[in-house]
């Protein structure tokens, strides 16, 4: 029976996305080939001063995604430091230093890892002129990469990949905004919370009394899951239900993760000239998709441990609305999506259930993958599966007409280590270095045994990934892992961006190659199955031995 | 060298520029939604709050309450809700601080979780005059916002007798009362059913 409605369930997500598949993708397309900029992006432009008809280098382009970024962290630590002086503070005191550092860090690079509790740290200007609007520009500077690496496969001979002023301005500005606006009023019609009223006491049906934290939900609700962000409004994220308050919320908030990644792979094949291009990516992204769905499900349903077996279904840390397979479902795009929105606990999970959503992180987050990062991680899986295809029948590797050569692999090669060194290197010092060991095994845990270990592989997988959920139950407000976790947050965001933007600049630069009855097909089931297989292969090998000695030695003994 | 270092200062400067321009328009972009809020839908936007008949804000359609007393017993008189992890502590044994939301993040092989499952299975069964297999998963689990305003038709189902025994009504009456306050699938596979604690415990009252 779980079956029938999870089948129902990815049936209907699947139909809704191929019904805007087309118009979203088309419309992306336009925005970011159109040569007319809208009024009041001339007025932006003025401002900030930027030719927007003057196309960049690729290392122009790199020096405007890190400059803006950087200026980015400052305005959103400074803001978090003074914030008891702000207007709508709820009275907090001003963040403490590390605890800001990782906070903005953690918005800046889309990653929304909170070690705060937002219901006892953060007053409503830090959430809506801080957070909310890095949710915004954040979503905006990844699909702007993405759409650089794609218009280096797409052009030939140019020195240039496009303006990455505009890039930023046009997504947030016809994107990501309208459909902000129009989802934030149905959202609100659905019951999502918009208000200022602070914390309203009550007394409650039984006599009792309670205090219910309000604030402008809504509007950064909506925004957290169309950007791929994640980051909570409230403590229990999409758990809380001014967040997510019934089953058409949830769906929406599922719809909106989604939208945008799958879509632009059909951007990304009108761009290159052939939209196959782009069904062989989604399926590819699809196929990763149903498998964990289903594992997921099968591990809350039929689970032999201690909780699940005892009550007949695994439902600590689950809101009774949405049940084992629409809490399968959001925890599945959210990890798959660089989301890391909860409407359901994790670190409450079967140990297997669990494991899912960490191997949907391993894999690199390409099912879809973040807002541009699932595109760009996606296609740089892509290169590395021409190569290993190419080496096998001894013929020089090409994808999308561009010759993939020594230095093409190596960028691919180097970008596919960052996370797995990001997170193996920051679990292994958390347990290796004495005051690290000592702050995570005193503070941090909050489980014991493998469920602990857990914790903290989970921490930096979803860190190092950008994804930002969690293991809710790891204390991470501590010096140690507030500086690794903001640390590893940056690295797996700006190391591989920095290698992406290089990359598009080499193709760009490349003639196109004509096609040959010998030149390796990449639109065809046959390229799905190897991409779906390298992605796998190449994070199973890493990361095997870290899940042996967490969620596997859990959910395995008897 | 010197070139590089312009460049650079150039982009800090265009950056930070763009940061402070976004900022404005997502702040006007929060207070237009308020606005709409406000004018289109202002119970929903303000938190679904809902009144007894005197017109007294009792809590929200949306976020749960505890139905117990200070020392977080049951009241026999309420429909009970699930356990929650909100705010917990020694000075609120029965969880749901709307200002605290969170799970208990426990995992399914810790002692203390286990031990309170097998607890709360046996009280509920004991005070419902049912068999402990007949107590569903979610009565005996912590929600994931601690704040779960509903229970499952099931566990509804098992505390009929009771209520409709404290309150002196007659157990078809609290059966319609549920009923009203189950919302089932959407389009018949969407979400779960659930009965909604608060509503209906409210409109219990409502009655007297």
């Amino acid at each position: 029976m779980v079956y029938l409605y999870a089948v129902l369930a990815f049936a209907l997500i699947a139909s809704i996305l191929a019904v805007m598949y087309k118009p979203l993708g088309d419309y992306m397309y336009g925005v970011f080939t159109s040569k007319d900029d809208l009024f009041f992006e001339r007025w932006i432009y003025r401002i900030i001063g930027v030719a927007s008809d003057k196309e960049q280098t690729w290392k122009a382009y790199l020096r405007g995604v890190l400059g803006f970024s950087l200026m980015s962290v400052l305005v959103l630590y400074l803001l978090q430091r003074v914030q008891h002086w702000l207007p709508f503070s709820l009275g907090f005191p001003n963040v403490e230093g590390p605890l800001a550092f990782n906070t903005a860090a953690s918005f800046v690079t889309n990653t929304n890892w909170q070690s705060y509790s937002p219901d006892v740290t953060l007053g409503y200007t830090v959430q809506f002129a801080g957070l909310a609007v890095q949710n915004f520009v954040s979503a905006a500077v990844g699909i702007a990469v993405a759409i650089a690496l794609v218009r280096g496969f797409a052009r030939r001979r140019s020195d240039t990949i496009g303006n990455f002023w505009v890039d930023l301005t046009r997504c947030t500005m016809r994107i990501l905004l309208p459909i902000s606006i129009v989802m934030a009023i149905i959202l609100m019609a659905l019951g999502v919370a918009q208000n200022f009223a602070g914390f309203v006491d009550v007394h409650t049906v039984a006599g009792g009394s309670q205090t219910i934290m309000q604030g402008p939900v809504a509007s950064q609700e909506v925004i957290k899951e169309l950007g791929t962000n994640g980051g909570g409004f409230f403590n229990a994220n999409s758990s809380h239900p001014y967040e997510n308050p019934n089953m058409w919320t949830n769906l929406i908030e599922i719809l909106l993760m989604l939208c945008i990644p799958v879509a632009l792979t059909r951007t990304f094949g009108r761009m290159v000239g052939n939209v196959r291009q782009g069904y062989a990516l989604l399926g590819a992204m699809t196929t990763l998709f149903a498998v964990g769905f289903l594992a997921v499900v099968t591990a809350e349903s039929f689970s032999n441990d201690p909780i699940t077996g005892l009550t007949g279904g695994s439902m600590e840390g689950k809101e009774d609305r949405f049940g084992i397979v629409w809490s399968g479902l959001f925890g599945t795009t959210s990890t798959g999506t660089s989301t890391g929105a909860v409407n359901s606990m994790h670190d409450s999970y079967t140990a297997l259930g669990g494991m899912v959503y960490m191997v949907n992180m391993m894999l690199g987050e390409v099912s879809p993958g973040g807002v541009g990062s699932g595109l760009y991680s996606i296609l740089v899986m892509a290169v590395v599966a021409v190569f290993i295809a190419g080496l096998m029948v001894g013929r020089t590797p090409e994808y999308l007409g561009k010759k993939i050569g020594p230095r093409e692999m190596k960028m691919a090669s180097l970008y596919f280590l960052v996370m797995p060194v990001t997170v193996v290197v920051g679990v292994a010092l958390s347990f290796a270095l004495p005051f690290a060991r000592q702050s995570v095994f005193d503070t941090s845990l909050a489980n014991s045994g493998n469920h602990g270990f857990s914790e903290v592989v989970y921490a930096f997988v979803s860190a190092a990934n950008n994804n930002g959920s969690a293991f809710a139950g790891l204390t991470a407000d501590t010096p140690w892992l507030d500086t690794a976790l903001g640390v590893a947050v940056l690295l797996g965001r700006f190391v591989p961006i920095v290698l992406v933007v290089a990359l598009a600049g080499s193709l760009a630069k490349q003639d196109v190659v004509p096609q040959t009855s010998g030149t390796m097909r990449t639109d065809n089931r046959l390229f799905v199955f190897l991409l779906v297989f390298v992605i796998f292969i190449i994070s199973a090998l890493t990361f095997f031995p870290t899940l042996a000695l967490g969620p596997l030695a859990e959910g395995l003994v008897a | 060298m010197k070139n590089a270092m312009a460049l650079n200062m150039r982009s800090y400067w265009a950056g930070l520029k763009t940061v402070l321009v976004f900022t404005v328009v997502v702040i006007v972009y929060t207070f237009a939604m308020f606005g709409i809020g406000q004018l289109g839908m202002p119970d929903k936007a303000n938190g679904s709050l809902i009144t007894d008949r005197s017109g007294q804000v009792v809590g929200s359609s949306l976020i749960g309450q505890s139905f117990t007393d200070s020392k977080g017993e049951a009241l026999p008189r309420y429909f009970q809700a699930r356990p929650s992890a909100a705010g917990v502590g020694d000075d609120n044994p029965s969880g749901y601080d709307a200002s605290a939301s969170s799970g208990t993040n426990l995992g399914h092989r810790d002692e203390g979780l286990i031990k309170d499952v097998r607890t709360r299975r046996a009280d509920i069964a004991k005070r419902e005059g049912v068999d402990v297999k007949d107590v569903p998963a979610d009565a005996v689990t912590a929600s994931s916002s601690g704040l779960d305003p509903d229970i499952s038709p099931e566990y509804a189902a098992i505390q009929v007798r009771r209520v409709a025994r404290e309150r002196g009504l007659s157990q078809e009456k609290v059966e319609q009362l549920v009923k009203d306050n189950t919302t089932g699938r959407g389009l018949g596979f969407i979400g779960e059913p659930v009965v909604n604690v608060v509503t209906l415990n409210k409109a219990l009252d409502d009655l007297s």
